[in-house]
């Protein structure tokens, strides 16, 4: 379901054929390697340095590439002049939007990657070079001439909605609504969802509570730059080496807009330091080819921690209204919400996730909530950790909390009570499955950190929150190596530890001991396409390929043992790594090892191997609770993490320490974007603050220890019962550290980050109410 | 433009290389040198991804130039493991799963090593301190503090 918000790069509609496993209760009963914490196979390369990363690679002779990006917000580009910088010495090619055909099926990628008639953001590339050395490069962008003509700009969703405001794109008309409106504006798209009916439910309430709440943009703030080697030959064979959470998409995207057929592209996904959905789409890489291409060598392109803040994805910034009603006994009558994102330059932010999954977490008779997807002067989004959820769930959990005061009901007890469970028909629309979302709420409450008790200036806050989970097109192929190891070839980057999960799995499968199986993440050319690794999907479903894939490769080696046996391949089961006669007519042979049949392989039919492909379906729903305490400095506004509780439901943990680094690390991201990140504009449409100094995000001294709890509600759609775990650890932490805020500082707050200054004045202005 | 001759020792070898006057010490060891393991996260100081020592102390190497490296001793991931023998800081990383996209790892490993020099027996909070010049966005950095702490037990012999 977390689909790049690319809305232009998207996959078309997937035809219906999914494939699912069931869930096998008996092996969840006996599990010998799953739920074990063994090493990661690329960990000892990550401790040594020798693991290589998007910019490690070099390539003989190799030229640095720059980018030339807007200074202004909004401009014309009367004209762009090259010439100078074509004649320093050792500039070997520029490139402008000229040097890409136009492109219907990636129009808006395009015009972000290379701008043409206008540059919409500070920091839209406008034109390019490839050099013999970054000193050469840069003084070739200075010789760059672009005549600009400055245009009004607008960062903020409100105002760009409004109808006077400057219009980016001539040609948006708002999609989803009927009838068409006649004239453009920046609002790309409206949607609707929920049932019943939202007024008669309110008629209903005891107590109603209305809020308005806006959230600042973040950033994913992966530590590695975007960065790509590109080397297209004289035949037009290129290769390409980039940090990406995707390179099929990325293969996809660069071919099409490079005019070349797919298979002339080898795209290679280099380790990758951290994407958090940012690096799901192209920036950098269709630049970097189309300069090779004309240089004729290969090009690297590394952004600079400026370049990736003002032109990579941002997530959205958001302005929401919510209204909730409940009886007195705590029953919800009603919700709804209207949630405007904007998302950047171009159509995508992901409102549209938003609204689903605001009220996900309530079995609601009704529900209402519409999303604007808004365009503004800022960087075209990318995905960022469960896109789109933390906003909207970030402002019903705090109505929620307000309405638990309200009514005198423990906040959590109000949660349970109209908890979404198996069966309930969703906010959103689709019944939902098993899912644990009472699990994590009745853990969350029993845990001895709900009643610990509170000092002075500290508050508690709880939140729960949804992630809808993605499947996807996935294959994976393995092959048993002659000396009885295994290899596996997956193609999804491993952004967090997944190919431990993966050898994991496999191991489980084959009956063979973890050291056995090495995982490796396969090129473009070396195996099927993948979907990116997004949506929390890689465990759920490369999991699922490893393990039908291993399967597949048991009943080969059933078939070769019963060869060699001379009996029916019927009469031979695997059991601990063993093919075993069974059944009557069987006969008596002693067990034979994997390793004793592959050995044996070439006698018995050549190379064993298996492979699974396949769209994936049933990934099953994600829900999280989470607890924090906080302490506010009532002269200074300052929050304080002091203790914070992950719960949440992973289905299966398949290796339980990554399950709890996913909780952490989304729990930190949303500690950061409640606190203290945040993109700032100023009123020349600049933005102010781009590195890590203005840009804060936690440090080590800002935090405790984040303690996790794994709840394990198996998902049936897994033989395992694994859910994806990545991205829900991210939705509960704006909502939960907000009501925990609110509670020390005794004023409700509605505004992310939290910053000092803000919680001072709510803190200042509650203090002039009362009097 | 002239470049700069420099001789230095990078992890105790002797080291000669030619730079021009506004590479950095990170510049040199990545492009020059070809030690990749120290990573650009920011360029400006605020991430450690590229730490490094410089006779022992904890430097940002992006904010040092390579033409300052002349005479000095200078420390990078690439000396810490002697041959395959991990430091216990880089075995307790692994052990705790203290790492998840890993480019941060370098740096970390690098700065928990100055400390644990300087203070073998560090409170949590102290080596929070220490290390909040390494940015880490994966980990949330519960883990990276308990390797850290692990791993000084076990050089003091607990
Ligand atoms: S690259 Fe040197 S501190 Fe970030
Ligand atoms: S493990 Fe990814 S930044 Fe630290």
């Amino acid at each position: 379901m977390a689909r790049n918000p690319d809305a232009d790069s998207a996959p078309a509609p997937k035809a219906v054929k999914t494939s699912t496993i069931e869930f096998d209760a008996d092996k969840a009963k006996t599990f010998k390697v799953v739920g074990s914490r063994p090493p990661r196979p690329d960990g000892m390369d990550k401790v040594t340095g020798r693991a290589r990363f998007g910019a490690d690679m070099v390539m003989p002779g190799q030229l640095v590439g720059l980018i030339l990006r807007s200074p202004h917000p909004h401009a014309v580009i009367v004209s762009i002049d090259t010439t100078a910088a074509e004649a320093l010495s050792g500039v070997k090619s520029v490139i402008t939007r000229d040097d890409f055909a136009e492109n219907a099926d990636h129009h808006d990628v395009l015009c972000n990657i290379m701008a043409r008639e206008k540059a919409l953001y500070e920091g839209h590339a406008i034109a390019a070079v490839a050099a013999t050395s970054k000193a050469v490069a840069r003084k070739a962008l200075k010789l760059i001439k672009v005549d600009y003509q400055i245009l009004p700009h607008v960062t903020d969703v409100d105002l760009a909605m409004a109808p006077d405001a400057p219009l980016l794109h001539a040609d948006m008309i708002t999609s989803g609504v009927t009838p068409a409106p006649t004239k453009p504006s920046n609002i790309a798209g409206r949607s609707e969802f929920g049932h019943g009916d939202v007024e008669a439910g309110f008629a209903l309430a005891d107590v109603i509570i209305e809020r308005d709440f806006k959230t600042a943009a973040t950033h994913q703030g992966y530590i590695e730059p975007h960065a790509c080697v590109a080397n297209v030959g004289a035949d037009g064979m290129s290769e390409l080496w980039c940090c990406t959470q995707g390179h099929f998409h990325v293969r996809q995207v660069c071919a099409s807009l490079l005019g070349i057929d797919v298979s002339r592209l080898r795209v290679t996904a280099s380790e990758i330091g951290g994407g958090f959905g940012g690096k799901t789409t192209v920036f950098i890489e269709p630049v970097a080819l189309a300069l090779s291409r004309k240089a004729g060598r290969p090009v690297k392109i590394a952004m600079s921690r400026d370049e990736v803040f003002k032109a990579s994805g941002p997530t959205a910034s958001s302005s929401m209204n919510v209204k909730i009603g409940v009886t007195k006994d705590g029953h919800i009558t009603a919700g709804e919400g209207e949630f405007r994102y904007q998302g950047g330059a171009f159509a995508g932010a992901p409102a549209d996730f938003g609204a689903m999954s605001a009220f996900a977490c309530y079995a609601l008779d009704n529900v209402k909530t519409v999303a604007y997807d808004v365009v503004t002067n800022r960087p075209k989004g990318a995905a960022y950790r469960a896109p789109g959820a933390p906003m909207s769930v970030y402002a019903v959990e705090s109505v929620i909390a307000e309405l638990a005061g309200e009514i005198g009901m423990d906040p959590i007890e109000l949660r349970l009570k109209n908890a979404a469970r198996e069966g309930t028909k969703s906010s959103y629309g689709p019944k939902f499955g098993s899912c644990g979302l009472v699990e994590t709420l009745e853990a969350a409450r029993d845990h001895p950190h709900y009643s610990a008790p509170l000092g002075p200036n500290q508050g508690r806050g709880v939140a729960s929150g949804f992630w809808f989970n993605f499947g996807g097109e996935t294959c994976s192929t393995l092959n048993i190596n002659a000396d009885g190891t295994v290899a596996i070839a997956v193609g999804t980057p491993d952004i967090g530890g997944s190919r431990a999960a993966m050898c994991i799995m496999a191991a489980e499968e084959l009956g063979i001991p973890y050291e056995r199986v090495r995982t490796i993440v396969a090129d473009t050319s070396s195996l099927g396409y993948n979907d990116t690794t997004e949506g929390s999907r890689v465990t759920f479903s490369s999991g699922m390929a490893v393990i039908k894939a291993s399967r597949k490769a048991v009943t080969e080696m059933c078939n070769r043992a019963a060869m060699i046996w001379d009996i029916p391949a019927e009469a031979v089961t695997w059991e601990d790594g063993h093919a075993k006669p069974s059944g009557a007519n069987a006969g008596e042979f002693e067990p034979m090892s994997l390793a004793e049949i592959a050995a044996t392989a070439s006698k018995t039919g050549g190379p064993i191997a298996g492979h699974h492909e396949y769209n994936a379906d049933g990934a099953g729903v994600s829900f999280g609770t989470h607890i924090v305490d906080t302490e506010v400095d009532p002269e200074t506004g300052r929050v304080d993490i002091l203790r914070y509780t992950v719960v949440q439901d992973a289905g299966k943990a398949i290796h339980p320490d990554y399950v709890e680094g996913q909780f952490q690390g989304g729990a930190v991201q949303g500690i950061g974007w409640a606190l203290n990140e945040e993109y700032i504009y100023g009123e020349d449409g600049r933005l102010q603050n781009a590195g890590f100094l203005d840009y804060r995000m936690p440090v080590a001294s800002d935090l405790p220890m984040i303690d996790t709890v794994i709840v394990e509600v198996p998902n049936p759609g897994h033989p395992y019962g694994v859910r994806g775990v990545g991205e829900t650890g991210i939705v509960p932490p704006l909502a939960a550290i907000a009501n925990g805020v609110s509670a020390a500082a005794g004023v409700r707050l509605t505004e992310l980050p939290m910053s000092p200054p803000r919680v001072l004045k709510a803190i200042d202005d509650a203090k002039v109410a009362a009097q | 433009m002239s470049g700069i001759h420099v001789s230095t020792k990078i992890n105790g070898d002797a080291v000669e290389f030619v730079c021009d006057v506004e590479e950095t010490l990170l510049d040199v060891l990545r492009d020059k040198l070809g030690m990749t393991g120290s990573k650009e996260g920011c360029a400006s100081g605020d991430c450690g991804a590229c730490s490094v020592t410089v006779d022992g102390r904890l430097t940002c190497s992006c904010l040092m130039l390579g033409a300052e490296a002349e005479g000095h001793d200078i420390g990078t991931i690439e000396g810490i493991a002697k041959g395959t023998q991990l430091h216990p800081i880089q075995q307790k990383i692994l052990d705790h799963a203290a790492l998840q996209c890993g480019v941060c790892t370098p740096g970390f490993v690098v700065a928990a090593k100055a400390l644990l020099e300087k203070n073998p027996d560090p409170t949590e909070t102290e080596v929070r301190f220490w290390l909040a010049g390494n940015l880490c966005r994966c980990t949330g950095y519960d883990k990276i503090i308990r390797a850290v702490m692990d791993a000084a037990a076990e050089m003091r012999g607990q």
